[in-house]
Formats: C-alpha cells, sequence, structure tokens
C-alpha cells in the first residue's frame, strides 16, 4: 500500500478544479480570526500567498532571511509569465497550456495539478494588472506578448528583461498592505531552522533572528514552505547567494517526502564562468533565443573573431538539428545540443566552453522594419544597424547593459558568449493535489514543491506556478485542512494542555530549540581548518561533473562516496568564528552547507536509481542514436518521492503517473 | 579609466568595522594582492573574507543576495559614493577593472539617521518597507481583478510608470544626499500609481500617508541637489519628486 495518497479530485480534468474548489470545507470569517499561518519565504509564492491569506482573515507571519521581503530571488526573474489568455489570437487555450508543459515537463508532471495551473495562469495576469503591475504594452494600450522556448504560440507577459522584479513588487505591495493593516506580522532577516511537529502534524517553526542572533518558536495552525529551489547546491548557479534548502531539507528530515530530486534545470543562455573567483552565475533570458541565433563555428578551434567568420562557415546547430523550433526548443535540449558542441571541440572564446548567442541577423531585420516604417529609401547598412539597435535596446537593454558589466564586451557589437548553467530545481517536497507535504499541516508552493513541471520546466512558467500557488491554489485548498482543525479545536477546548492553550510553551518546541541552539553551538566549537565557502565550492565541483548535464552510473556512484567523505570532513574540520549571539553570515553559511552536503547525496542516490532518461535528467546510458534523451515509460512513470529515514538512509516511495488527458510520446521538436 | 581583460590588481582597503549598532566603528585596512580584473567587487570582498577567515578573523558582514543588480540588497559607500564610482550600476555589478593597480579604495555603510547600522557594512532599512506598507499600493485583493485588457493604459504611460517601478530599494538614494532625504525612492512608488489609471482611486490618500510615513522614519528633506539621481543605480528620474510634490500639492487642495 503506497503512502501516497495525491488526493486528486475524480471527474473529467477540466471540471476536476472548478468543482474541487466550489465543494471544499470553508472557514468561516470569524474562525479564520483564530488561526495562524506561518510563512515561509517571500517570493511570489510567499508573497501572494500571505496577502491573499491575510485578506482572507487568517492570522498570517511571515518570514525571510533577507533583509526586506521585497528582496526574495523571485526578484531576479527576467523573461516573462506565461498565461493561456490567447490574446494574440494564435491558437492558444488553456488546453493547449497544459498540453505544452506536459510535453516540455518530458511527461513526469501530474496531469490534474497542471492543467489547474494552466486553467488559473489568465486570473494571474488580471491581478496584477489590477495592483498596477507595469507589463508591456502595445500602442493600443492593449498588452503585448513574446514567444518563449518549447511552445509555438505568443502567451508570455513580461516587463522589459524584469519581469519578476514587477510581478514581485506587485506581490510584495499586496503584503505590505497586510502588514499596514495589522493582519501580517513580518519577520525579516530570520531564518527557519526547523519545523516544530506534535503527533506528526507541523504545529509551528523554529527560526534565528539573524541580527540578535535569538532562537524563536513560532507556533502556527499551519507552516507553508514558500523557499525556493536549492540549485545552490552546485555552488555556481543563477540563484541568488542566500537561496538555500534548509527550510525543506529540515521539513524532509521532520517527515516530508523529497520528490524527484534530481530534476535539475541547467539553463543554456548564461553568462559563461570566467574564473575561479567566481561566486555565482547570470542568466541571460531565454525571451533572448526570440531574437538571438545560436551558432558555433562549423571548423575546430576556430579562433577569428565572430564577426570575422562568414556565415557559410557558421553552423546554427540548434536550427539544423531541430528545424520545427529552432532556437526555440524547451531549455534541457538546448543546453544538451551546447554541451554536445563544445565537448566536440567547436566552443568557443578563452575557455572554449561557450557557444554565440548573436543578434546582428535580427538587429538588421528590426532596421530594416523601422526604415520601411520611417520611409527611408536605401537605407545603408550601418544606418539599418543603427536602427534596429534602437529596437533591441528596448526589449532588452537591461540585458544587454548586465551583459556588458559583467564581460567586459558590447553585445551590441560582437556576439554575446554563453554556456548553460544550473537554474531552477524541478524537483523539492513531494505535495499533494491541496499543496501538502506528507507531514500534515506542513504545506510547499511554488519552488520548494515538485508538482507542476515534471522533468524539465518550460521558460515563463516558474512565475506563473509561484502565483498559482499562491494567489489562487492555497487560498482554497487550506480551508480543507484548517476546517478540520477548527473541530479539533472546538473538541479540544476545555482541554487544560490542548495545543491551541500551550502553543509555544508545548515542550516539542523547547526540544526543537534546544536541538538548533546545540546544531548552532556545534559548528562554532568544530575550530577546525577550512572555510564554510571552501566546503561548498568543494560540493559544487562534485555535483556539477558527476550530477549536472550529464550523468552516468559511475560517476554517480563515486559522487555518492565523495559527497560522504566531504561531509565528514565538513563535521570535524569546519572553521565557523564569531559568535551565536550577533549578525554572522559565515554562520548562517554553516548551516545551509551542512545541509547542502545531504541533499547532494540524495539527488545523487535519485538519478542513480532512475535508469532511464527524462528532461533535464540525462542519463549517458540511456539516450536514442541521435542523442536525444530516451525515457523509459513501463518503468519509470512514476514520481520518487523519498523518505528520510537516518543519515544516508533512504526509503523510495512511488507515486504512479497516469495520462489519462494526453497521449504519452516520445518528446520531439525536431 | 580602468584596466583590461585578465590583468591582476594589488589593492590597499580600507573598510567599516562596527560590531553592533550600539559600538562605535572604526577603520581597518587590508591588503589585498592578485584581485583579477574580471572579479566583482563583491567577489573580492569574498577574496577578503577568505583571507580573514584562513587567518583566524572574523569575516565583514555585508548585505548581497541576487548578485545581478536587481534584488537591491548591495549597498556599500565606495570611495565616497554610493555603489561606487561608475554610473547605472550596484557594488555587486560593479567590476575590477574599473579600478587600478595600486588603489586605494574606502568602503563605508550607507551613513544616515534612518539606516541604522547592524554590523560593519549592514544597515537596517526596514523604513522602506514601512512607508510602503503605509500607502505603496493599489487596494486590490485577490479575486476581485477585471480581464487584464480592460484597462487600456497607453504605451507612453506604461513606459514612464515601468521606468518609475525599476526602483530596487537599495537606499543609494539616502546615502547619496546630503540630508538623508527619500524623496526619490518615495516618488518612484508615488509617481508609478499616479500614472496608471489603477492607481488613480487612492492617488491622494496615497501620497499624503507615504509622505507622512516618510517623515515619521527621520529622513531629511530634499533641497534639489540632484545627487540622488547621479547615484540611483537605475537612472530613476528626479522628475518623479517633482511629480510628487505635485501630487502632494493637488491632494491638499481639497
Amino acid at each position: 500500500m503506497s503512502k501516497l495518497d495525491s488526493k486528486i479530485p475524480e471527474g473529467p480534468i477540466d471540471q476536476k478544479w472548478s468543482k474541487y474548489r466550489s465543494t471544499v470545507h470553508l472557514v468561516n470569517p470569524a474562525n479564520k480570526r483564530s488561526l495562524e499561518v506561518l510563512v515561509v519565504g517571500s517570493g511570489l509564492a510567499g508573497a501572494s500567498a500571505a496577502a491573499t491569506l491575510a485578506e482572507m482573515g487568517y492570522k498570517v507571519k511571515v518570514f525571510c532571511f533577507q533583509d526586506s521581503p521585497r528582496r526574495a530571488h523571485s526578484i531576479a526573474a527576467q523573461g516573462g509569465i506565461n498565461a493561456a489568455k490567447n490574446y494574440q489570437n494564435d491558437g492558444d487555450s488553456t488546453y493547449r497550456l497544459f498540453y505544452d508543459t506536459i510535453k516540455g515537463g518530458d511527461y513526469r508532471a501530474r496531469e490534474a495539478n497542471v492543467h489547474r495551473l494552466a486553467e488559473v495562469s489568465s486570473s494571474i495576469i488580471d491581478q496584477c494588472v489590477a495592483q498596477g503591475v507595469p507589463l508591456a504594452r502595445e500602442y493600443g494600450g492593449l498588452l503585448s506578448n513574446r514567444s518563449f522556448g518549447g511552445t509555438q504560440v505568443q502567451r508570455t507577459f513580461y516587463a522589459a528583461g524584469q519581469t519578476g522584479q514587477q510581478l514581485l513588487l506587485g506581490a510584495y505591495s499586496a503584503l505590505q498592505r497586510q502588514v499596514g493593516s495589522g493582519n501580517v506580522t513580518l519577520c525579516s532577516r530570520h531564518e527557519m531552522l526547523d519545523v516544530v511537529t506534535i503527533d506528526g502534524v507541523a504545529r509551528g517553526i523554529i527560526a534565528r533572528n539573524l541580527v540578535t542572533g535569538e532562537m524563536e518558536k513560532h507556533f502556527g495552525h499551519a507552516v507553508l514552505l514558500c523557499t525556493g529551489g536549492y540549485g545552490n547546491v552546485f555552488y555556481l548557479s543563477t540563484n541568488a547567494m542566500g537561496s538555500n534548502v534548509t527550510a525543506a531539507w529540515k521539513a524532509h528530515k521532520k517527515g516530508a517526502f523529497f520528490g524527484n530530486p534530481c530534476y535539475t534545470q541547467i539553463h543554456p543562455t548564461c553568462i559563461p564562468v570566467s574564473g575561479d573567483h567566481q561566486s555565482k552565475l547570470t542568466l541571460m533570458s531565454e525571451s533572448l533565443r526570440n531574437d538571438g541565433r545560436i551558432w558555433v563555428p562549423k571548423k575546430k578551434d576556430d579562433n577569428r573573431k565572430p564577426t570575422d567568420i562568414p556565415e557559410e562557415e557558421r553552423d546554427y546547430y540548434l536550427e539544423r538539428r531541430y528545424p520545427a523550433f529552432g532556437n526555440l526548443v524547451p531549455r534541457d535540449v538546448a543546453s544538451r545540443a551546447a554541451k554536445e558542441r563544445c565537448d566536440a571541440g567547436y566552443g568557443v572564446g578563452n575557455s572554449k566552453m561557450a557557444v554565440y548567442l548573436d543578434f546582428a541577423f535580427n538587429t538588421a531585420r528590426y532596421g530594416r522594419t523601422e526604415a520601411t516604417k520611417r520611409n527611408i529609401q536605401n537605407p545603408s547598412q550601418e544606418e539599418i544597424m543603427r536602427l534596429g539597435k534602437e529596437v533591441v535596446k528596448e526589449k532588452y537593454g537591461n540585458l544587454f547593459d548586465m551583459y556588458e558589466q559583467i564581460t567586459g564586451e558590447n553585445p551590441y557589437e560582437v556576439p554575446m558568449r554563453i554556456y548553460p548553467a544550473v537554474h531552477y530545481t524541478m524537483g523539492g517536497l513531494w505535495v499533494d493535489y491541496n499543496l501538502m507535504t506528507t507531514v500534515k499541516g506542513l504545506y510547499a508552493l511554488g519552488e520548494a514543491n515538485f508538482s507542476d513541471h515534471g522533468a524539465n520546466r518550460l521558460g515563463a512558467s516558474a512565475l506563473m506556478q509561484g502565483l498559482a500557488d499562491g494567489y489562487y491554489v492555497i487560498p482554497y485548498t487550506l480551508g480543507v485542512y484548517l476546517s478540520e482543525e477548527v473541530s479539533r479545536m472546538s473538541a479540544e477546548k476545555d482541554k487544560p494542555d490542548s495545543i491551541d492553550k500551550l502553543k509555544t510553551k508545548h515542550p516539542a518546541f523547547d526540544a526543537a530549540l534546544k536541538e538548533q541552539t546545540d546544531l548552532i553551538n556545534k559548528f562554532l566549537t568544530i575550530k577546525g581548518t577550512k572555510s564554510v565557502e571552501s566546503f561548498h565550492k568543494r560540493l559544487g565541483l562534485i555535483m556539477w561533473n558527476k550530477c549536472g548535464m550529464a550523468r552516468n552510473k559511475q560517476g554517480l556512484t563515486e559522487a555518492i562516496s565523495e559527497i560522504q567523505a566531504l561531509r565528514r570532513e565538513f563535521w570535524s574540520d569546519v572553521r565557523v568564528l564569531g559568535s551565536a549571539d550577533e549578525m554572522n553570515p559565515d554562520l548562517e553559511k554553516a548551516g545551509r552547507v551542512a545541509d547542502f552536503l545531504e541533499l547532494g547525496e540524495l539527488m545523487c542516490k535519485d538519478a542513480l536509481h532512475r535508469e532511464e532518461s527524462c528532461g533535464g535528467h540525462f542519463r549517458e546510458e540511456h539516450q536514442t542514436e541521435e542523442g536525444e534523451a530516451k525515457r523509459d515509460d513501463a518503468n519509470f512513470a512514476y514520481v520518487a518521492a523519498w523518505e528520510y529515514k537516518s543519515e544516508s538512509n533512504w526509503e523510495l516511495n512511488k507515486e504512479e503517473l497516469k495520462y489519462e488527458n494526453i497521449k504519452i510520446a516520445q518528446r520531439s521538436y525536431k | 579609466m580602468g584596466s583590461g581583460h585578465g590583468t591582476e590588481l594589488n589593492l590597499t582597503l580600507k573598510v567599516w568595522r562596527q560590531k553592533n549598532a550600539k559600538a562605535a566603528g572604526s577603520f581597518e585596512t587590508h591588503q589585498l594582492t592578485g584581485i583579477s580584473t574580471d572579479m566583482s567587487f563583491l567577489e573580492m570582498f569574498d577574496v577578503l573574507n577568505e583571507k580573514l577567515i584562513h587567518e583566524g578573523k572574523e569575516a565583514i558582514a555585508f548585505d548581497h543576495d541576487c548578485r545581478e543588480g536587481i534584488c537591491g540588497a548591495c549597498s556599500m559607500y565606495i570611495n565616497g559614493r554610493p555603489h561606487g564610482p561608475k554610473n547605472l550600476v550596484t557594488t555587486c555589478q560593479l567590476h575590477m577593472r574599473s579600478f587600478k593597480n595600486g588603489d586605494t579604495i574606502v568602503v563605508e555603510p550607507w551613513r544616515s539617521a534612518a539606516f541604522p547600522v547592524i554590523k560593519d557594512l549592514a544597515v537596517d532599512r526596514t523604513a522602506f518597507d514601512r512607508i510602503i506598507a503605509s500607502g505603496g499600493y493599489v487596494s486590490v485583493n485577490t479575486g476581485n481583478a477585471q480581464d487584464a485588457n480592460n484597462i487600456l493604459i497607453p504605451k507612453e504611460a506604461a513606459d514612464e510608470a515601468f521606468s518609475a517601478a525599476a526602483c530596487i530599494g537599495c537606499g543609494a538614494c539616502v546615502a547619496a544626499c546630503k540630508n538623508a532625504s527619500a524623496m526619490l525612492f518615495v516618488s518612484a512608488k508615488v509617481s508609478q500609481l499616479a500614472l496608471l489609471p489603477q492607481g488613480q482611486v487612492e492617488r491622494k490618500e496615497r501620497v499624503k500617508k507615504m509622505v507622512a510615513q516618510m517623515d515619521e522614519e527621520g529622513f531629511g528633506n530634499c533641497t534639489n541637489t540632484g545627487a540622488c539621481e547621479a547615484e540611483c543605480p537605475k537612472g530613476i528620474s528626479l522628475e518623479n519628486i517633482a511629480r510628487m510634490n505635485r501630487e502632494l500639492t493637488a491632494a491638499s487642495l481639497k
């Protein structure tokens, strides 16, 4: 008997959600006021959930490790947000967004969740515009769209290259409105260190005040983890420096199963590594693939300047291999193709681990259109490029500036050099249809859960999912559980030692607090010789080399023992200075790296067990003759949900994936 | 002018160290060698911190997160300028190619009564959150929205609102101002919402509440020196301050 109950409602796929949300139990307004909800993380998922739940009347507390909720890493999302509005009249629909997402995820996502995501996508755009989010407009005043990978319609809404910033600031202002009206208590510069469970039910968290070092106990009737992904296990990624797995990992160790940890998205267009000093990698938005063409020289070790290489000596390998989608193939496909060319010796730049993303062709095309619009007869090539550059600047100006800041090269003049980098993690805490983990009362939203993107996420879908979970899913599904809580509270109201009376005075809170305080003291008393940073870098290298874009049995087996050895070394030789009762960034990082050192092992274990290739998970042993990912649907059409038993010991639980509405097929973008 | 690709710099760093809000702070001097010009300014600080830890000394605390110029966390006052010598970049996007071999670089936290130092280079900017909480929003609960394309917005208005909305809330404007005024920050949000149809209903109340909160937080007055605009990493325009003053006047005349 499976321990997993996905709680997918009965009925046809397009009626499941509407029927469910109209029939689930509700919590009456008076009872909402006595229910406390803890929201950990203040990105798109956390801020939207916290604001909406507070609007509904719940008492909400929000925690973020940053100095302000506005700095959560959703802020850095660039390109856009998908919605099945069909404003472009190009054949889009809820079904098509659903289909594209399932196919893009290489048939490893749960149908019911993805359909719900597609259904609520339109409302997200409505809500954001109502908040005053300045999405891009056409001259007639209507919203503008752009294309993203893995689709053949234009359904991506955007705000220049700062869509995440604008959407997050919208959610943040909604959140601050609730803070201002006293419905939300904001705990910034706080890091959640553990979830407190009583009889297997989540009842609160332990958090450290990062300014004073004080360890705090917080009670909640429900705990929502909106804590993002774990890409920083690779050390180098496009994630923010502070992004970490600690909240999710501690929850995992308290009983929340971890779903598909090995599904990692390596984004094809990032600025390449420039040296050992590198602290993070920077994405160049997928939207650039609308107007940029990706190529390498046809000759190996061609050291000519890119602008000196004539057209016929360039290999536009994505257009060559995938004529139907060309430069807009999904991310996993584009990344592997770049790796293949570089590994074969066709890479460019000093490191030879880069390919060109070239805007000259489309700059000229825009320039010619502008010349026609302005009635300029026989424009010179320079005139065309000047006019085209203005158009490109308006669309992607901030991205081009950022590229120039980082590399010192002007991408208007020479093609960008790009290479894949870790960007997003599709895996995460296993959740049911209500977004509840396997720990009762504990939820995971946004990137922190595993549910919607299968083995590969399509571009512009992360923002959609974060906001869908926060604005439109959890406000309904949380009531399913909290209405039960209301009954329990009423039944226990005369019990002197009820959970509701004791709250943080319950011994479980003290035990959890002590455990976390001891852990902090342990970091400070090891007094070893190596910095936290050095361990993180070494872990990252193991993960990138052996659990990165391509994986194989031997490498993964080696990685597991290397990570175990590194973890032992960490716990005997790490050096953490300063004290526990003050702001101490090094101590914060020690806790995060300690958790990454455990997660890394589970990722390798998951990748090792999944004897197939799918989406971002590419096992070299399982590929077609053309080098494409080869799935094994007979044996692996399931979610791997890992249950923590003890150190290095997990039990695998499987949730079978049933495709009742989409025919499971070999994914083709040719 | 800066240095080219792949060269290395030897530098003297004078960094503000302060144990906590109550302690007195002072400058500490460090020598760094072999700093690649391809490094970002914060990666140079990573190198320094690794060196300090290796020597058994506590690392320097500073705020940073996305390292791609958008989260607004980084906040160093470098050689007398917020975010350093280059215009239109945050500290994290400043690269060492903007410096020369042998340079002395002085690094301090933002200085403002409304931004108390927490430790070393990290300051408390929660005043900004409280200003937004006082009125920097459109009051629309989730689920109340009409179809997005029912609200037509002229492209010029949308673009101008977007330019104001590009503010990252880093506080460089306050740090740059001799009066520690927060007018650029506040006016950017007031402008964004005043320019859009969605912001009209609460337009007058919003500006009054936000300005009142700004004053309560202890930020100084604006004397039109323009230092904020000059140092803003996102190029937020002074025109926003002019617009906010007009909005406030209009809101006060009933």
